[in-house]
């Protein structure tokens, strides 16, 4: 018990997500509405998927410095399920663009940079699924992963700032760029950020018990 | 888990000192000539809303509990 109470965090700050995020007070914006409580649903999925795919990279880095099988369990399970937050990601907010921007797709620097990371992380299961031996396999993937995620970090954080976007915080987008700074919002947004992130975390501990449980039946 | 947490504040960090704001202040809140949800509130409806998310939301995380049991299960007997 004591080892999963950060299990009963998630549960606990998402049922709080839920109910802060439809309930509370929100700011009462033109065009956005209440699209706006999407924030605390919409957002928390990049800022989870960037967390874990982080911890994605440092366990293939420890596996090209360590060659322990493990580590590469591990970071192919974080890389999995932080692509279905992307997903998730990239999915939610087409949805939210086409009812506050007007569009599905609307060529955002921020969006098509998304569009451009998930495919990255998608060749990087392409690529473990094209080789055959299991050595191989975990070092090439490690090694591509450190670079899927080098080549992700500008694109989601550097150039969409560089031009205007329709994202808040990127170029100039007025009445939606404070939501940050705005206490009411950030009641939910942040505790939504940690729930989010610890459920993602839990169900890729999942994947990884169960990738260690079928690696053992495989070798004997 | 530390590194994990060391990971979350260091990306908080970097978005919270990057954008360029507009505050948003008490006339926002009390601008009712933007359109919010206000009769689905005054009726309570909105309550419907929450309860049924609330549910798919206890319905997931309560059958993410029961496969992690499971996997607890299975690894202890693989230990046997």
């Amino acid at each position: 018990m004591k080892r999963n109470w950060w299990k009963f965090a998630a549960a606990i700050l998402l049922i709080y997500t839920v109910i802060g995020g439809f309930l509370f007070e929100a700011p009462r914006l033109n065009i956005l509405n209440e699209t706006i409580r999407a924030l605390h649903f919409h957002v928390p999925m990049w800022f989870g998927m960037i967390i874990l795919l982080t911890v994605s990279v440092v366990y293939s880095i420890k596996h090209l410095s360590s060659s322990n099988p493990k580590y590469d369990l591990i970071a192919v399970n974080f890389a999995n399920v932080g692509m279905l937050l992307g997903v998730l990601g990239i999915t939610t907010g087409m949805i939210w663009a086409q009812f506050t921007w007007g569009e599905w797709w609307s060529g955002d620097p921020k969006q098509n940079a998304a569009a451009i990371g998930l495919l990255i992380y998608a060749a990087y299961f392409v690529l473990r699924g094209s080789l055959e031996d299991t050595q191989q396999k975990a070092r090439i993937s490690a090694v591509y992963n450190i670079f899927a995620f080098a080549a992700l970090i500008p694109l989601l954080f550097v150039l969409p700032r560089l031009t205007d976007s329709l994202h808040p915080g990127n170029g100039g987008n007025p009445g939606f760029n404070a939501y940050d700074l705005d206490s009411n919002l950030r009641l939910v947004f942040y505790p939504a950020v940690i729930g989010w992130t610890l459920m993602g975390v839990w169900i890729t501990s999942l994947l990884i018990r169960i990738s260690v449980i079928t690696e053992k039946r495989n070798n004997y | 888990m530390k590194k994990i947490l060391y990971c979350f504040f260091f990306f908080i960090s970097l978005t919270a000192s990057a954008q360029d704001k507009i505050p948003i202040s008490d006339t926002d809140y009390n601008n009712n000539e933007v359109e919010m949800a206000d009769t689905m509130r005054s009726e309570g409806k909105i309550y419907v809303v929450v309860a049924v998310v609330l549910i798919i939301l206890l319905g997931l995380i309560g059958y993410t509990t029961h496969i992690d049991r499971k996997l607890s299960r299975l690894e202890k007997g693989e230990d046997n």
